[in-house]
């Protein structure tokens, strides 16, 4: 087990298994389908990210250096935890970007309900990236640690 | 962060609890990127990235009933992104019931927030709003709270404008409460490059794949790109800020640059040059064969990788009123060099309405309808994003229609030889 520290850009405690992507997440090309089409499970449709293709998000750990892409990016990810289709929690190596983090703000603001919130922590470092691998067990304990085993 | 007496009025919520919400997204926001203040928006028009009335976003229609009913409305007219439909955009049956009974059944609702929130006119619909048949172009130095990528990077790197990428429903929000958080590359030290592109290849680039090829390495950083203005000029003419609005889409969604410097060419790096680089910043050297080394790597997501294409789209972001004269002269002649009368794979053009409206005054919009094309103000991204064009073997040039969709690369002169020839030959 190890543990690794970042900022807390929304708090809350969380365990989950960890998906990890080491390119940039690509917020519509990933939930666009599944938030069109009832896909509760939310599956990654970004052809271009061979780590996330396919497989299944809401409920997970999803680890990644960043987002990318279209700008409708925040408010893809206000709809996906409005709808309850979200990741468990978001985990970036790096700072947050703009778009994920107007997404993240605008669902803690605006939204009210049991199964909208996501933890986030941002900044946890190239290290983190390297170590995390997909359904290894991540821990978000308080003030931005998070145990990875 | 330091807030002035107004803004801290709105915050505590004497102008309504809603319009404080909206002031607090925009400080948190800010807040997150170190911002120690808000600053006014300044251009005359805002720029939305929502326009379609997708079922599935029923939580951003939710939201913005919220600020209509409180009259949190925006306080400059703004344009948007294209809509998702037009009948002249070829469909089956089925697609086109699935487009407005199932996808797009709020399209006429949310049009209609929309004009309530501040629409610039009905037809305000492009990503490319700062074409001058559109309207909606910033100065140089203006504050904006646009988002696209396309159009914010664009802004930014073309016109010299200062914008952040913001998120859909943070372009509007910032447009309500008059501020945006002053973070990021609204400030000058945040316009300055970590990367030093260095441009060694023995032809043009195509404009999509130099452009995908710098987004994937530089990702959000702002890159200083050298070498470039030997193939398309010093001066920002029609010509070379088409090839800039294609290029720049591409870094924006194959990475997420929002702004870039050409060397030579655009307004920062005319006035301050090599001034505008970081010190350290890093070196990527773009040579014919990384640009092909770029274009292998798209993976063709196609079921039959040798499926005969059944449509062609051009025109994401939308073609320039330069782009659509020259593009009707080169499927005329290459038509005419493969005996053929009409392209021989449908194929559609998307413009700004304004630009087709335009388009249509010039003797080359009859030229191009006899060669079959079909020209739209569609949005092609949206047109293609559900279960039955993704399964439609559909060829593009643009690399952000590839990026969200199915749709095939391939670059110009690939396309028009696909589509007036029939086949890459």
């Amino acid at each position: 087990m190890k543990t690794f520290t970042g900022r807390v850009v929304a708090p809350g405690e969380v365990k989950a298994e960890a998906l990890v992507s080491h390119g940039g997440l690509n917020t519509l090309a990933s939930f666009q389908k599944a938030l069109q089409f009832g896909d509760k499970m939310a599956t990654c449709g970004d052809q271009n990210n061979t780590d996330l293709y396919g497989k299944q998000m809401a409920g997970k750990a999803l680890c990644l250096p960043q987002t990318i892409g279209s700008t409708t990016g925040g408010l893809v990810l206000y709809c996906a935890c409005s709808m309850g289709r979200q990741p468990a929690c978001m985990l970036f190596s790096q700072p947050i970007d703009s778009l994920a983090g107007a997404g993240v703000i605008l669902a803690d603001v605006w939204l009210e309900g049991e199964n909208t919130h996501m933890p986030v922590i941002d900044s946890l470092g190239e290290e983190f990236l390297n170590y995390v691998k997909d359904g290894m067990t991540i821990t978000i304990k308080e003030n931005g640690v998070i145990e990875v085993a | 962060m330091i807030l002035t007496e107004e803004q801290k009025a709105i915050w505590n919520g004497e102008k309504g609890e809603n319009l404080a919400k909206v002031m607090q997204t925009m400080i948190r926001y800010g807040e997150l990127f170190g911002a120690e203040k808000l600053v006014p928006v300044t251009s005359k028009y805002n720029h939305l990235v929502t326009s379609f009335g997708l079922k599935a976003l029923g939580p951003v229609y939710d939201l913005m009933d919220k600020l209509i009913q409180e009259g949190a409305l925006s306080q400059q007219q703004f344009s948007c992104d294209p809509r998702p439909l037009d009948p002249n955009v070829p469909k089956n049956f089925l697609q086109d019931f699935i487009f407005k009974n199932f996808m797009y059944s709020k399209q006429n609702f949310y049009e209609g927030q929309l004009k309530e929130l501040g629409l610039m006119e009905k037809d305000a619909f492009t990503c490319t709003c700062y074409m001058d048949e559109v309207g909606n172009k910033p100065q140089k130095g203006e504050v904006l709270s646009w988002a696209e990528s396309s159009a914010v990077v664009y802004a930014n790197s073309v016109l010299g404008a200062r914008c952040n990428r913001n998120s859909g429903i943070i372009d509007i929000m910032g447009s309500i409460v008059g501020y945006v958080p002053y973070f990021g590359l609204l400030t000058d030290e945040g316009r300055k490059a970590s990367w030093i592109i260095e441009i060694k290849t023995t032809k043009k680039p195509e404009a999509q794949l130099l452009g995908s090829a710098i987004g994937m390495k530089v990702m959000e950083d702002v890159p200083y790109v050298k070498g470039l203005d030997q193939w398309i000029g010093s001066t920002l003419d029609d010509a070379a800020c088409t090839y800039l609005k294609d290029f720049g889409a591409a870094t924006a969604s194959n990475g997420a640059v929002g702004l870039y410097h050409i060397d030579n060419l655009t307004p920062e790096a005319k006035e301050q040059g090599e001034a505008l680089i970081k010190e350290g910043a890093k070196v990527y050297v773009i040579d014919d064969a990384e640009l092909q080394r770029v274009y292998d790597s798209y993976p063709v997501v196609w079921k039959n990788p040798d499926a005969k294409p059944k449509l062609c789209f051009m025109g994401c972001p939308h073609m320039s009123l330069e782009q659509l004269i020259t593009w009707t002269e080169k499927v005329e002649t290459s038509l005419k060099e493969a005996g053929n009368k009409k392209v021989v794979i449908p194929t559609v053009f998307t413009a700004a309405p304004g630009v087709i409206k335009k388009f249509e005054q010039t003797e080359y919009a009859a030229r191009l309808k006899a060669t079959g094309v079909i020209v739209s103000y569609i949005c092609p991204l949206m047109y293609m994003n559900n279960p039955l064009c993704g399964k439609m073997p559909v060829i593009t040039s643009s690399n952000k229609l590839r990026t969200y969709t199915t749709a095939r690369y391939y670059t110009d002169d690939e396309i028009l030889k696909q589509i007036t020839k029939g086949g890459n030959k």
